[in-house]
């Protein structure tokens, strides 16, 4: 893992990388509790393909949510080597169902641009920004919106 | 504030159950203990209140506190009218700490506080009270500690203390009074403060610590008893314990004022004596420990447990024999988890006596209402059960007891005729019974009146006029909804809920009711509900390579149904004949959306009952077993899903989703609306 120093101004995020079909995620680290593998999920009746199911973490039944599926480019073919994310935001905890984890990020607010108008729609209302590194292009999502989203249709289903 | 209010409260609420028992049990004869009891509970109620400035409440709390001084001293005898009225004001101080705790109106309390002042006579009246006083405490108790223990001018044996309390002990929230007068319960004591350390007004800082106090404690005192009492405050006293050997000096007339001080960090100083005294082993140490920390332990042990269960299958399958010293370690490990999951399970259990204590007034209070005379007898309060269903348990106990006394039991005249004493018993009691407790309300009145239950039922439309039910069936009748059997609707029990909220709210417990009815000589309704709702009895079954689990009380029966069995019925309908009963059979691999269930020709049907409905047959690939689970919301990190109530994890470390019966009959409904479409059906 490498660390990206970045010395221009404004206060420094730490960013976990993830990805996720052909794109690079990025989560803040703060709401990230722990990465842990796939596991067989328990599938859960009437819940939408997404949310691929329960699973238990250590006591507290887990809802697993598949970010690829989550972001409409279609369901993960989970193995073993696939990895779950634990997500603790809007004062719920679920797991992310994501390829790999790739990186610890750190960065400035100046980094982070604004997602562009054209992107917008693919991406949904969960991005938050784009990271635009050297190489790459990290998509950072807002844990609290894509958490909260989960509640919110609740209602709604 | 807030949460010294809230503790304000809570200690209220122990307060007023201390009362009420004690009140009680001045009905069954006074003795100086039981009134001292009650004392205390009323002053300290009277003395925290005005420091919140509840005044309405502390002018009431000072009549009764009054008459009970009285009491205390003899000055009043206790018995009859006077304990009836000391009852009254009890109900009333309670519903006066309710009103200051709810921001409510005050209740009406003129008319008792009338009585009472008239019973306390002059000396009630002429005391100058102020209900604003800040501390709302006299100072007098601690005056007896002064003139308790004049210095004896003899040699004595005991010991000298000096108690300086760094600023850490008070942070603590430690109460040094509480350590002086635990050391008088010890000997005879004699205090002197030292408040020389003290500064100037400006100087002083509300978090420094400047009393220290100078005790001599007479008597044939161990030190290990004197230094035990300071145990909890080791390291945040400058603490000083000398042998008394010489001739004690009196202290200085200065000393009085001194005193002062102490006075007024000081709850009633007469709750000293209580501990020492207290009879029937009642004087147990208890700390409060904050549920959710409770809750963390019971999962935590419960994760430990499906952990070991695991382990115990990977070493089996290693082939590892259980005789090998791995074997016995495991079997070992597995006896102290079950140990220490009932353990655990305990501490959030509670006597069910805090619900069954409400019941006193009420009966006295619905006896008043309907001019019956009641004898309330309570059983086995000491029976504990956990704390969520006591908490569950007020509403339908209450219903019950209100159904007894109005419907079950007759007025005195109709016993008399009957051939029965005047007076009608209600007997509430609790015991452990396998692993469940059950809780019966039982009544020595006219019982279930099964013809008129009948007529009642027919008249509303519920059975079919011509009918054959079994006695067991028509005393059954009251549970369904909207069934009321007063003649009249009285503002006591019927308002059109009835016995079907109580019943639902057992259900919703994981309970059953029974009603043991026999005409003219009473009823009986007993109910059973689990120890605790953390975990259930559950029927684990397998539907289309999915487990799901159902519990065990709404399950009737299981059966192989023979094809010829099942019929279809309407669109999408299907019901199934049992023994020549038709109910309807629910295809539960559909409404859960699970692929591959097999069809029910194939499978296993099991019979429950739901709210409403009544029977239903759902069909399920096979039956795995049975087995207690643990329950787990998943609400929390998801939302609620129709047709499954929880969720629990098996095992093999899997979850396995319970599935709620009332839900999967509310899902069928939607279901079958949908496929007619536009003609919603009847049923």
């Amino acid at each position: 893992m490498h660390q990206r120093q970045d010395d221009s101004s404004g206060p420094r995020r730490q960013f976990i990388t993830f990805r996720s079909g052909a794109q690079e995620f990025g989560a803040d680290i703060m709401a990230i509790r722990e990465i842990r593998g796939w596991t067989e999920t328990t599938p859960l009746p009437h819940a939408p393909d997404y949310v691929r199911g329960v699973i238990n973490l250590r006591g507290v039944v887990l809802p697993v949510v598949d970010l690829k599926a989550r972001l409409g480019l279609g369901l993960t073919q989970a193995n073993p080597k696939h990895v779950i994310v634990v997500v603790q935001a809007a004062d719920r905890t679920i797991g992310l169902l994501v390829d790999a984890v790739s990186d610890i990020l750190t960065v400035t607010a100046g980094d982070i641009q604004p997602t562009p108008e054209l992107a917008r729609e693919a991406q949904s209302e969960f991005v938050e920004g784009i990271a635009v590194l050297s190489e790459r292009l990290v998509t950072i999502l807002g844990m609290d919106r894509l958490v909260g989203s989960l509640v919110g249709e609740a209602k709604a289903a | 504030m807030e949460a010294i209010r809230q503790t304000y409260f809570q200690e209220c609420e122990e307060l007023l159950l201390a009362m009420e028992e004690g009140l009680l049990a001045l009905e069954n004869g006074a003795d100086g203990e039981t009134i001292n009891a009650v004392f205390r509970a009323v002053h300290s109620i009277k003395g925290s209140g005005g420091a919140f400035g509840f005044e309405a409440l502390v002018r009431f709390a000072h009549g009764f506190e009054t008459v009970m001084d009285q009491l205390r001293a003899g000055q009043l005898e206790a018995g009859g009218d006077v304990t009836a009225l000391l009852l009254r004001a009890g109900d009333l101080l309670a519903d006066h700490v309710a009103a200051a705790r709810d921001g409510g109106a005050a209740p009406e309390d003129g008319e008792v506080s009338a009585a009472l002042a008239a019973l306390a006579g002059a000396e009630g009246g002429d005391e100058d009270f102020a209900p604003a006083d800040f501390e709302g405490l006299d100072f007098v108790p601690l005056q007896i500690v002064v003139e308790d223990a004049p210095p004896a001018p003899t040699p004595m044996q005991g010991w000298r203390i000096r108690f300086a309390p760094h600023a850490a002990l008070y942070a603590n929230a430690s109460e040094p009074a509480l350590l002086l007068r635990a050391l008088r319960g010890l000997g005879d004591l004699t205090v002197a403060a030292d408040v020389s350390t003290l500064p100037a007004l400006e100087a002083l800082s509300p978090q420094a610590a400047y009393f220290a106090w100078d005790m001599t404690l007479a008597g044939d005192i161990p030190r290990a008893a004197v230094e035990e009492v300071f145990d909890f405050v080791t390291g945040q006293c400058d603490l000083d314990i000398a042998p008394l050997t010489f001739l004690l000096v009196a202290p200085p007339e200065a000393d009085a004022p001194q005193i002062v001080p102490l006075a007024q960090v000081a709850p009633p100083a007469e709750k000293a004596p209580e501990k020492p005294d207290r009879k029937d082993g009642e004087s147990r140490q208890t700390i409060r420990v904050d549920l959710d920390k409770v809750d963390r332990l019971v999962n935590l042990v419960g994760e430990l447990v499906i952990t070991q269960a695991m382990l115990s299958q990977r070493v089996a399958e290693c082939k590892i024999p259980r005789a090998s010293s791995v074997g016995n370690g495991l079997a070992e490990l597995e006896h102290l988890l079950r140990e220490l999951q009932d353990s655990v399970m305990a501490i959030r259990t509670q006597p069910v006596k805090s619900v069954f204590q409400r019941m006193p007034r009420l009966v006295r209070e619905l006896a008043a209402q309907t001019a019956k005379k009641v004898h309330l007898v309570l059983e086995g309060e000491a029976t504990e059960v956990d704390k969520t269903v006591i908490e569950r348990l007020g509403e339908p106990l209450t219903h019950m007891i209100r159904n007894a006394v109005d419907h079950g039991l007759e007025s005195p005249e109709e016993r008399r005729a009957a051939g029965k004493s005047e007076e009608g018993t209600v007997t509430l009691s609790a015991e452990h019974r396998g692993g469940r407790i059950v809780i019966e309300v039982a009544d020595d009145g006219r019982g279930i009146d099964r013809a008129r239950v009948r007529q009642k039922a027919v008249e509303r439309g519920l059975i079919p006029a011509g009918a054959t039910l079994s006695d067991e069936e028509t005393d059954n009748l009251i549970f369904m909804p909207g069934f009321s059997t007063a003649k009249e609707v009285s503002n006591i029990s019927g308002r059109g809920v009835g016995m079907d909220v109580v019943r639902r709210n057992i259900v919703d417990l994981g309970g059953r009711i029974v009603i043991g009815n026999s005409p003219s000589q009473g009823s009986r309704f007993s109910l059973t509900l689990p120890l605790t709702l953390a975990v259930l009895d559950g029927m684990v079954v397998a539907i289309g390579g999915q487990t799901f689990v159902l519990p065990l009380t709404h399950i009737v029966e299981s059966l192989k149904p023979r094809a010829a069995d099942i019929q279809a019925f309407g669109r999408g309908r299907n019901l199934l004949n049992v023994r020549g009963a038709y109910v309807p059979l629910v295809m539960t691999g559909e409404i859960l959306n699970v692929p591959d269930a097999r069809p029910p020709s194939d499978g296993v049907v099991i019979l429950v009952e739901s709210q409403g409905t009544g029977r239903l047959a759902l069909a399920v690939d096979a039956i795995l077993g049975q087995r207690q689970v643990v329950i787990k919301s998943f609400e929390d990190n998801y939302r609620h899903i129709g047709g499954i109530a929880a969720a629990t994890i098996l095992g093999d470390g899997r979850v396995a989703l319970i599935l709620d019966v009332d839900g999967i009959v509310a899902r069928c409904r939607d279901r079958i609306a949908d496929l007619n479409d536009l003609q919603p059906t009847g049923t």
